[in-house]
């Protein structure tokens, strides 16, 4: 069912600079169209959903001086605002059309704190869920994770599962790097569609339409399974974790393994030099005329 | 308007009643159903129906409404009377806050007496930060000055440790849940449940996902019944469903009414030069007046942290006073400013506190429930403790529960816990509150502060409570306000942003978060009416008492004051003390969703 000449199978991300044959037939306006491959029949989707426990939203976090990290004695997580919102996308498929959505499996990397964050996933509507146990520094924290060592034991636990999409935040609250999914997408190989603020998946072919949010505006794209979708802010609202869907969550499987298991290293690369507080604003000040503006532009050097 | 006012009648339970129901109770039966969160008219049909909607139903024989200590002690008190007699009961325990602790705030130095008697292995495994008590001080201030004083054989703390209260809840909740308790935090309850006979006969979570005006949104979910043999209410200080229960069973009868206080306190870390482990230090006088009651305290604990606060009586009569700009401006005093400088000021909160002691104790038990904790009201003021009589109450509570529970299967009718009100006249709990049951209202007398402390003095230390009168509360909190004309405007010094704060500044550290989108859980029936009521009188009262800064007066032409009210609903931090002070009392504080509020730390 391939190519016509017309037809290209792009991968990567189309904001990338690889050169791809599909230049040649670009049209000349700003929206970008990834031709589509059709498959052979309708697939059953296979959902991986990796999140993440950060610290909660509403808190302002403070630097431990002495450890040089951020302070994590007494402060509430929860689970990441856009890990929530992936959740939730997989079980709008699974709701969206029976038979669509075979499981949805959640997974996340840390110690055994990050259980409560797990349950609050299964409580959201996920099948099972499991804990990749990562070794404890002191009584505080755990081994810090890199973006690339988290897309590596993603890929390891995807090709595990035979999973066909991995839906995912964008980014982690936390440290915001919007790394990890492309990555995850790099390594295994797989197209991707990232910041995605609406998903709809073509059920007889198996290709999904990703609209996803840059800078110009919206940018859709298609491509077929397997796929890696990061999820933005306006992809959807969470639903409320029903209390008696938190009681049916406690008795969901959680399984329990070790990078070691996945065959992945995941010693940081990366080492933090200092950690400071951002700059403390200093008031602003009020001038008279525009004259005296334009002295104070050029004393500060803007103009 | 009551809280809890969902009369909901339930054909297929309880026939026969085992307690004998007053007239009052009768009359119940013919009363139209009413909801707490009004149907507004613009509710399209659709989101009746949504609204409306039967609930899931789910049974447990024990329900506890708040998880704070004395709901996670009668918790795990069920749990422990499981494993000795073997007969299996079913606890839920339901808590408002997102997370178990994050709506608890106490100085606090711990009384580890209940807790002993809950769990005696506790100190294998404590929570932490946990930090013994070395040294004990009291000071009376003068505005630079401080005097010493002697402090009163309450005061003394030996063997007693300095917590952070929502850590030690967090740790009990842990407790519970090994020991098979459901723990449900994120979920609020406004309503009741009850049978035919007018007796409680469980709770109804509250529905999630309604917007401002009271319609359904996208994300709605309608809540959950939980039925249930015995239903404790351990909402704190003030609960909401607590005022409807009080009022609907009259529980209050023969009873003085409840005295308030609130607290107010902040978390720092402090330099190490400035630090001393297990310090005490209790402060009476400035900067309150003489005829306000009330009190600093500063405790050393954990590592290198210190927790600073204030607690007001909110019998004060003069309506331009602050308590949150009080204890801002505290922090200047010496004793005080030479711990703080230089430290970090890592969270801050607020929560009423009650001081009505014995006599304002209501009665425990109601029909199918009790109160337990600081709902009912047990904190011993000399002492500034409550934490160890709430968890005795619920373990008192829980004891009775039990045996009620099991005891008896073929009876269908209504719970009456007699057996708890005996066991508390019975015991230490009720012993130590009698003891100092004149302490606090000695301080209604013409001397102010003066007074308290002579009359307190001469009671703690010699009379010890074996006296044959009890000093009564002879006014509500609201009623003791006075108008405004009659004092002159306080001025308050501005915050220096090092060792004193701007409100909003402080709110922020709280992690207070509502929906934007969402009822406002301060009910007030007409803002108009309130303005025109509560400003001429006591010129925006509402905006000094309130320690997050919900209630502002915004200049208004349009309106008969020139102002109108605004309620900001988002950043309440669930303290109570507007429903308590406002003297208009038109203001009603119900749950809203469950996970909203606060998100304190270390407090």
């Amino acid at each position: 069912m391939w190519s016509s000449k017309n037809s290209v199978h792009v991968f990567g991300s189309p904001t990338s600079s690889r050169p791809t044959t599909c230049q040649l037939f670009r049209p000349p306006l700003q929206q970008q169209y990834v031709v589509i491959t059709i498959l052979a029949m309708p697939p059953r989707l296979n959902i991986v959903v990796p999140i993440k426990r950060v610290i909660d939203f509403a808190i302002k976090p403070r630097i431990n001086q002495t450890k040089n990290v951020i302070e994590t004695n007494g402060v509430k997580f929860s689970l990441n605002p856009f890990c929530e919102i992936a959740v939730e996308e997989a079980v709008r498929l699974r709701e969206s059309s029976k038979d669509l959505v075979e499981s949805i499996t959640l997974v996340s990397a840390g110690s055994a704190k990050i259980q409560d964050t797990l349950r609050a996933g299964l409580a959201l509507g996920a099948d099972k869920a499991t804990l990749i146990d990562i070794p404890a520094i002191d009584d505080s924290r755990s081994l810090e994770l890199e973006p690339l060592a988290v897309a590596k034991l993603l890929k390891a636990f995807v090709e595990k599962s035979n999973a066909n999409l991995v839906i995912m935040g964008k980014q982690a609250i936390d440290d915001d790097s919007n790394q990890t999914g492309q990555m995850l997408a790099g390594l295994l190989n797989w197209s991707q569609a990232t910041n995605a603020s609406k998903v709809t998946v073509d059920e007889a072919s198996g290709v999904v339409t990703v609209a996803r949010e840059i800078d110009g505006g919206t940018e859709t794209l298609s491509a077929p399974l397997p796929l890696v979708i990061t999820t933005d802010l306006r992809l959807n609202t969470p639903r409320y974790t029903k209390l008696q869907d938190i009681m049916k969550a406690k008795k969901k499987k959680t399984e329990k393994i070790t990078p070691e298991d996945l065959g992945v290293d995941i010693t940081p690369r990366l080492e933090i030099v200092s950690l400071s507080e951002p700059a403390k604003r200093t008031g602003g000040g009020k001038v008279d005329s525009v004259d005296a503006l334009i002295g104070k532009l050029k004393g500060a050097g803007a103009i | 308007m009551t809280v809890c006012s969902v009369v909901r009648v339930v054909p297929s339970r309880t026939i026969r009643r085992r307690l004998v129901v007053s007239k009052r109770l009768t009359s119940f039966m013919s009363e139209r159903a009413y909801r707490t969160t009004a149907l507004r008219r613009n509710v399209s049909e659709n989101g009746r129906a949504m609204m409306q909607e039967p609930r899931e139903e789910d049974e447990a024989d024990v329900v506890i409404v708040g998880g704070g200590p004395a709901g996670l002690a009668a918790a795990i008190r069920l749990k422990q009377q499981e494993q000795e007699h073997g007969k299996e009961i079913r606890v839920v325990l339901l808590e408002k806050a997102s997370d178990m602790g994050n709506h608890t705030l106490s100085g606090a130095v711990l009384e580890p007496r209940a807790l002993n008697e809950l769990l005696p292995d506790w100190l294998e495994d404590p929570p932490s930060p946990m930090t013994p008590v070395k040294s004990d001080k009291m000071r009376f201030l003068t505005e630079k000055y401080s005097i010493p004083l002697p402090a009163p054989p309450q005061m003394h703390n030996s063997g007693n440790y300095i917590v952070s209260l929502s850590e030690v809840v967090k740790w009990l909740a842990g407790k519970a849940e090994e020991l098979g308790v459901e723990v449900y935090p994120g979920f609020s309850v406004n309503e009741l449940l009850y049978d035919q006979s007018g007796a409680v006969a469980g709770i109804a979570t509250n529905d999630m996902g309604i917007s401002r005006a009271g319609a359904p949104k996208d994300n709605f979910q309608r809540g959950m019944e939980f039925r249930a043999k015995v239903t404790l209410l351990a909402e704190g200080c003030h609960g909401s469903l607590t005022k409807g229960v009080i009022k609907k069973y009259d529980l209050r009868r023969g009873k003085d009414a409840q005295t308030y206080g609130i607290g107010l306190k902040e978390v720092w870390e402090v330099p190490e030069e400035n630090w001393h482990e297990g310090e005490v230090v209790h402060t009476m006088g400035w900067p309150l007046s003489s005829n306000v009651y009330g009190g600093g305290f500063m405790y050393h604990f954990g590592e290198r942290l210190v927790s600073v606060g204030l607690v007001v009586g909110l019998d004060y009569a003069n309506p331009w006073i602050s308590p949150f700009r009080e204890f801002q401006r505290m922090k200047h005093h010496p004793v005080y400013s030479s711990v703080l400088k230089n430290g970090k000021c890592i969270s801050y909160g607020a929560r009423a506190l009650n001081e009505g002691g014995l006599q304002s104790v209501p009665q425990l038990i109601f029909p199918g429930g009790a109160l337990i904790g600081c709902s009912a009201g047990f904190m011993n003021v000399p002492k500034i403790k409550g934490t160890h009589t709430a968890m005795k109450s619920g373990m008192l509570a829980a004891e009775s529960a039990y045996t009620a529970i099991t005891s008896d299967t073929t009876n269908d009718s209504a719970i009456a816990l007699y057996d708890y009100e005996d066991k508390f006249k019975k015991s230490w709990v009720y012993d130590e509150l009698n003891e100092i049951r004149n302490v606090r209202p000695s301080f209604h007398n013409p001397l102010g502060v003066y007074g308290g402390i002579l009359y307190s003095g001469l009671d703690t230390l010699i009379l010890k409570g074996r006296v044959p009168w009890t000093f009564h509360h002879k006014a509500s909190d609201a009623s003791a306000t006075q108008p405004a004309d009659k004092f002159k405007p306080i001025e308050y010094p501005k915050p220096d942003g090092k060792l004193s704060f701007d409100l909003l500044t402080s709110v922020a550290r709280t992690g207070t978060m509502h929906d934007e989108d969402e009822p406002v859980h301060l009910q007030v029936k007409d803002l108009d009416a309130h303005t025109n009521a509560s400003y001429p009188k006591y010129k925006g009262i509402e905006n000094r008492f309130c320690p997050a800064g919900v209630y502002e007066y915004i200049l208004d032409d349009t309106k008969e004051e020139g102002v109108r009210f605004q309620i900001n609903s988002q950043n309440c931090i669930h303290c109570k003390t507007c429903d308590i002070k406002v003297p208009t009392q038109d203001i009603n504080w119900v749950c809203p969703e469950g996970g909203d509020g606060p998100k304190y730390m270390l407090t």
